[in-house]
C-alpha cells in the first residue's frame, strides 16, 4: 500500500510499524510535523506521547523509558539537538537504545528554518561529553524517512545504542510516495538488562557512572569494541560510479542534487557517477574505497565542509591519501542548497 | 565483620566495589536515616519487585548500592524527567526519584515542577541539607541567609543571590499534585515522623494515585562543619525556622484521577495507515520526459493544493512524483509558492531550479521566477497581473484570466481550478485530461460536492479562448 506523505509524517509511520511504544518531544520547524503526527498516531494505537516542558527534558525521558525498557524516540530541530546531547551521552554511557530525529535547520545560533546539513559534527561522532558515537542514519526521501527510521530502531536495540536518523529541513517537509509494509514490528524485550519494575528485572541496574577509573577505561574499551563491529552494518548506495571518472559524494537531500548533477554531465558526455553513504557512523568507507579509488572527488554537501573532512578521513584509512588531497568540495550554507547547474559547473572545472 | 540486616537494603554493598555493609554518607549525615527509611518503607509495604527507583547526582547517586530494587541513575538535574519517561514506560511499576537540593532546587527545578504540574505518576523525595553536599559544600538555592558555604564564604548575601527557596510552598501552587509535606529527620521524633510520610509516598504510588512530593530536612555535619549532634541542632534551630515542617496538601483519601480525553482506538498500524483506493506504486518509465513546476501567488490562492491536485494526477499515471512547499515565515509573509517534480525515473534533486511550467497568480510571483523557467517552458500569468519583465527568450507566455473567470463563474476561491483548466487546455503538464480531473476530484474528497463543481467550472474554463 502506498501513500502520498509528507516525509516528517514517514518518520512517525516508520517508528510506529518499528514498536515504537512512547514519543517524548518538544516542537520545533521544521520538524514541528513529527511531533503533531505522533501526538495523534501514537495515542490511537493505545501508545503514549507526552510533549516535554524542553528538549533536555525530552531525551531525559527517553533515558527513563529507555532504562526501563522500552522503545522511545524524539524529534527536533539543530538548536534543540543541542540541548540533548547531555542525554545522548548518558544513553550512550548506559548503552540504552533510542531514536533521535534531527531536521537539520540553518544555524548557528537561531539561524534559520531552512535546509543544513550543519549539524553532522554532532550527529555523527557523538556530540555530547565522553567517548561515544551515535548509530547515525542518513535518509534523502520520504520512503527513506520511513525505511531507514525502522532501521534506526533496530540498530538501537541490536546494539543498545542511540540511534540518529539526520535528515533536514527541505526533506522534512516534502510530500512523496511512501509504500507501506503489511505487517508491523512487535516491541523487543529487554528484560535481561532493564528496570521494569517487576521480580525478573528487580537486581538490573541501569547506570553510566564507574567510579573506578580502570572500570571506566574497561567500559570505554568495549564500547569502542562494540562500535568496531557495527562496521558490519554500514549502508551506502553507489550510482553510475562504476566507470566513472569523477564521483560525487554526498549524502542526504545533497545525494540527490548529486544524482541530477551526474545525469546532467552524462548528458554531455562527461563519466560522473554518484557514491552515497546511508549510514553515516558507521561510515561505509570500504564501499567508497572501491568507488573511489583512482577517482576524482567533489563532495556536495550543505555545511562548512564537515562532511568533507569526514570523507578524507574515511578515505585516507582505507589509504587512499591522493584521493583525500585531490578532493574538493561545493556547499552552501545559511539555508541554500547547492544548486545542480553550480554543481555540475564546479564538477567540469575539476576535469 | 558482623553485619546488621537493614529491611530493604542489600545485606553487603558489593556495587560499591567492596564486600561492606557500611554505607559511604558521613557520620551524621541525614542520607544514611533517610536511605534507611525508604528502605524499609519499601520492604515493609512489599514493593521490593514493583520499585523502580531513579537515582540522582549528588550524595545520593549510591542509593543503588543499598536498596534492594531495581534502580535508574539519572543525569544531574534530570530525575524528575527520567522518573517521568519510567512511569510512562512503566504505569504498573511504583517510581520513586530521590533527589537533592541542588539536583531538584537548581538544575533540575523545571524539570521537577513540570513533572509536578503534569501530574506524574511517581513519588519525589527530596531531601534538603541547605548545600551541595557531594560537590564540596556550595550554596543551593535552599542555603539560608547568611549561612556560610564555600561559595558564600561570608554567608549568603540576600542582596545578591536571593532568598531561601521553598519548593513544597512553590509546588502547592500547583493543582496535580496530590501530596505535598516537608519532614525533618533530626530527631527521633521526627525521623519516625518521616518514616510515617515516606509509606505515605510509596502509598500513592501503589495506588497509582498521582504526583507526591516529601522534602526531607537533614544534616550535613561535614559541610555545615559541626558535630553531628550540633548539626542535628542546627535543622531543628535554623533550617525548620526558615523552613516550616508540616502537610501543606493532602489529597490521597479524596483524590480522584483527572478524566481523559477520549481517543479513537485501532488495533494496528495497518489500520491506522489503511487507504481506501492506494495508488500502485510509480514504475519506471524513461521515455517520460521529466517536467518541473512552480505555482507562486498569494496564501489563500489556492497555490499548494493546485501544486498537489497536479501531483495526484501524476501519482495516478504512475509517475515518480514530488511535492515541496514554502515554509517557515516565507509561508506567513502572505505569499506561498511550492515546487512539483514529475518523473518517469527516481527523482534526483528535489528542487526546481529551472521550472518547465510556471503558474503565477500574483506580481511578485512572476517577477520572483519568471527569469529561472527553462527556455521551452512556459509561463502562465494571471492576467490581472502587470508583466512589467519580458520572459526569457524561448520561454512561453500565457496571459490567463484564471482570477476574472472564476469571479464570473460565482466562486472566487476557484481561481487555482482555472489554472488547472490552463495547464489541462495547453497540455503542459505531460499527464491524461482524465487523471487531471480525477485528481481534482480527489482533492475535494472531504466535501465531494464541490469536486463535481469544480470539475463542471475547469471544463467551462477550457473553453475560454
Amino acid at each position: 500500500m502506498t501513500k502520498f506523505v509528507k516525509s516528517n509524517e514517514a518518520v512517525v509511520m516508520g517508528a510506529l510499524y518499528a514498536g515504537c511504544e512512547i514519543y517524548f518531544g518538544y516542537p520545533i520547524t521544521p520538524a514541528s510535523e513529527i511531533a503533531h503526527g505522533a501526538a495523534k498516531w501514537f495515542p490511537m494505537l493505545g501508545r503514549k506521547f507526552v510533549q516535554a516542558e524542553c528538549e533536555t527534558a525530552s531525551i531525559n525521558m527517553m533515558f527513563g523509558a529507555a532504562g526501563a525498557g522500552k522503545l522511545s524516540m524524539t524529534a527536533t530541530s539543530g538548536p534543540g539537538f543541542s540541548l540533548m546531547q547531555e542525554g545522548l551521552s548518558y544513553l550512550a554511557g548506559a548503552e540504552l537504545p533510542a531514536v533521535v530525529i534531527d531536521v537539520n535547520r540553518a544555524g548557528p545560533g537561531l539561524g534559520n528554518v531552512y535546509p543544513e546539513q550543519s549539524d553532522y559534527t554532532s550527529a555523527v561522532k557523538g556530540g555530547g561529553h565522553g567517548n561515544y558515537s551515535t548509530f547515525t542514519l542518513a535518509p534523502a526521501s520520504a520512503q527513506e524517512m520511513f525505511d531507514l527510521t525502522v532501521k534506526a530502531f533496530e540498530m538501537a536495540a541490536k546494539w543498545r545504542t542511540p540511534a540518529v536518523v539526520f535528515a533536514d529541513g527541505l526533506q522534512g517537509q516534502m510530500m512523496e510516495t511512501v509504500e507501506l509494509p503489511d505487517t508491523e514490528m512487535k516491541a523487543p524485550d529487554f528484560s535481561a538488562w532493564a528496570a521494569e519494575g517487576t521480580p525478573a528485572t528487580r537486581n538490573n541496574l541501569v547506570k553510566s557512572i564507574y567510579l573506578d577509573a580502570k572500570q571506566q577505561e574497561e567500559f570505554n574499551r568495549h564500547l569502542q569494541a562494540k562500535y568496531a563491529k557495527m562496521q558490519a552494518d554500514a549502508m551506502s548506495e553507489s550510482y553510475l560510479a562504476d566507470d566513472a571518472e569523477i564521483l560525487l559524494v554526498g549524502f542526504g537531500i545533497s545525494s540527490r542534487i548529486a544524482r541530477t548533477t551526474a545525469e546532467t554531465l552524462r548528458k554531455e558526455g562527461i563519466k560522473a557517477g554518484c557514491f552515497r553513504p546511508i549510514t553515516l557512523n558507521p561510515f561505509p568507507r570500504e564501499d567508497l574505497a572501491k568507488v573511489a579509488a583512482g577517482k576524482k572527488i567533489l563532495t556536495i554537501e550543505l555545511d562548512a565542509g564537515q562532511f568533507a573532512d569526514d570523507v578524507r578521513l574515511n578515505l585516507a584509512k582505507m589509504c587512499l591519501g591522493a584521493e583525500a588531497a585531490a578532493l574538493k568540495m561545493i556547499n552552501r550554507m545559511g539555508g541554500e542548497v547547492v544548486s545542480v547547474d553550480d554543481a555540475v559547473k564546479a564538477a567540469k572545472e575539476m576535469i | 565483620m558482623a553485619t546488621i540486616e537493614q529491611k530493604g537494603m542489600y545485606k553487603v554493598f558489593p556495587r560499591s566495589g567492596k564486600n561492606v555493609s557500611y554505607t559511604h554518607y558521613c557520620p551524621g549525615c541525614g542520607h544514611g536515616i533517610i536511605n534507611k527509611l525508604i528502605a524499609e518503607a519499601c520492604a515493609e509495604m512489599g514493593l521490593q519487585d514493583e520499585t523502580i527507583f531513579v537515582d540522582p547526582v549528588g550524595c545520593g547517586v549510591f542509593t543503588y548500592y543499598y536498596w534492594d530494587a531495581a534502580h535508574i541513575s539519572a543525569a544531574h538535574g534530570r530525575a524528575s524527567a527520567c522518573a517521568t519517561g519510567v512511569s510512562r514506560a512503566r504505569p504498573d511499576a511504583v517510581t520513586i526519584a530521590y533527589q537533592g537540593d541542588g539536583d531538584l532546587g537548581a538544575i533540575g527545578f523545571n524539570n521537577a515542577f513540570q513533572a509536578a504540574s503534569r501530574g506524574e505518576k511517581f513519588g519525589c523525595i527530596f531531601v534538603n541539607n541547605s548545600l551541595y553536599g557531594m560537590t564540596g559544600g556550595q550554596m543551593a538555592p535552599t542555603t539560608l541567609e547568611g549561612e556560610k558555604t564555600t561559595t558564600t564564604p561570608f554567608g549568603r548575601d540576600s542582596s545578591l543571590t536571593g532568598y531561601p527557596l521553598h519548593v513544597c510552598e512553590v509546588f502547592n501552587q500547583l493543582k496535580a499534585p496530590v501530596y505535598i509535606a516537608r519532614v525533618s529527620v533530626a530527631d527521633t521524633r521526627r525521623i519516625m515522623q518521616a518514616k510515617q510520610a515516606i509509606r505515605k509516598v510509596f502509598q500513592i504510588q501503589k495506588e497509582k494515585k498521582g504526583y507526591a512530593i516529601l522534602e526531607i530536612l537533614a544534616p550535613c555535619p561535614t559541610n555545615f562543619k559541626m558535630t553531628p549532634d550540633k548539626a542535628a541542632q542546627f535543622v531543628i534551630d535554623e533550617m525548620e525556622k526558615e523552613f516550616p515542617l508540616g502537610v501543606f496538601r493532602d489529597e490521597t483519601a479524596d483524590h480522584v484521577n483527572p478524566k481523559s480525553v477520549e481517543v479513537p482506538l485501532v488495533k494496528s498500524c495497518m489500520e491506522l495507515f489503511q487507504e481506501k483506493d492506494s495508488i500502485p506504486a510509480a514504475i519506471n518509465d524513461a521515455g517520460f520526459a521529466e517536467k518541473r513546476f512552480k505555482f507562486a501567488g498569494y496564501g489563500g490562492q489556492g497555490i499548494l493544493s493546485l501544486g498537489l491536485t497536479v501531483a495526484e494526477a501524476a501519482r495516478l499515471e504512475r509517475r515518480h512524483t514530488l511535492w515541496f512547499p514554502s515554509y517557515g515565515p516565507e509561508q506567513r509573509g502572505g505569499s506561498a509558492n511550492c515546487s512539483v517534480v514529475v518523473s518517469g525515473t527516481p527523482i534526483g534533486s528535489p528542487t526546481v531550479e529551472h521550472p518547465d511550467v510556471l503558474v503565477a497568480m500574483n506580481q511578485p510571483a512572476y517577477e520572483r521566477f519568471a527569469a529561472d523557467v527553462k527556455p521551452g517552458g512556459t509561463i502562465i500569468v494571471d492576467s490581472t497581473v502587470p508583466v512589467l519583465v519580458e520572459p526569457p527568450e524561448g520561454v512561453k507566455l500565457i496571459k490567463w484570466p484564471a482570477i476574472k473567470m472564476a469571479e464570473e463563474f460565482g466562486v472566487p476561491k476557484a481561481a487555482n481550478t482555472m489554472m488547472l483548466a490552463a495547464l489541462k487546455k495547453f497540455a503542459l503538464t505531460g499527464l491524461t485530461a482524465e487523471n487531471l480531473e480525477t485528481a481534482l476530484i480527489a482533492s475535494f474528497k472531504k466535501k465531494p460536492e464541490l469536486g463535481e463543481k469544480n470539475r463542471e467550472l475547469l471544463r467551462k474554463a477550457e473553453a475560454h479562448e
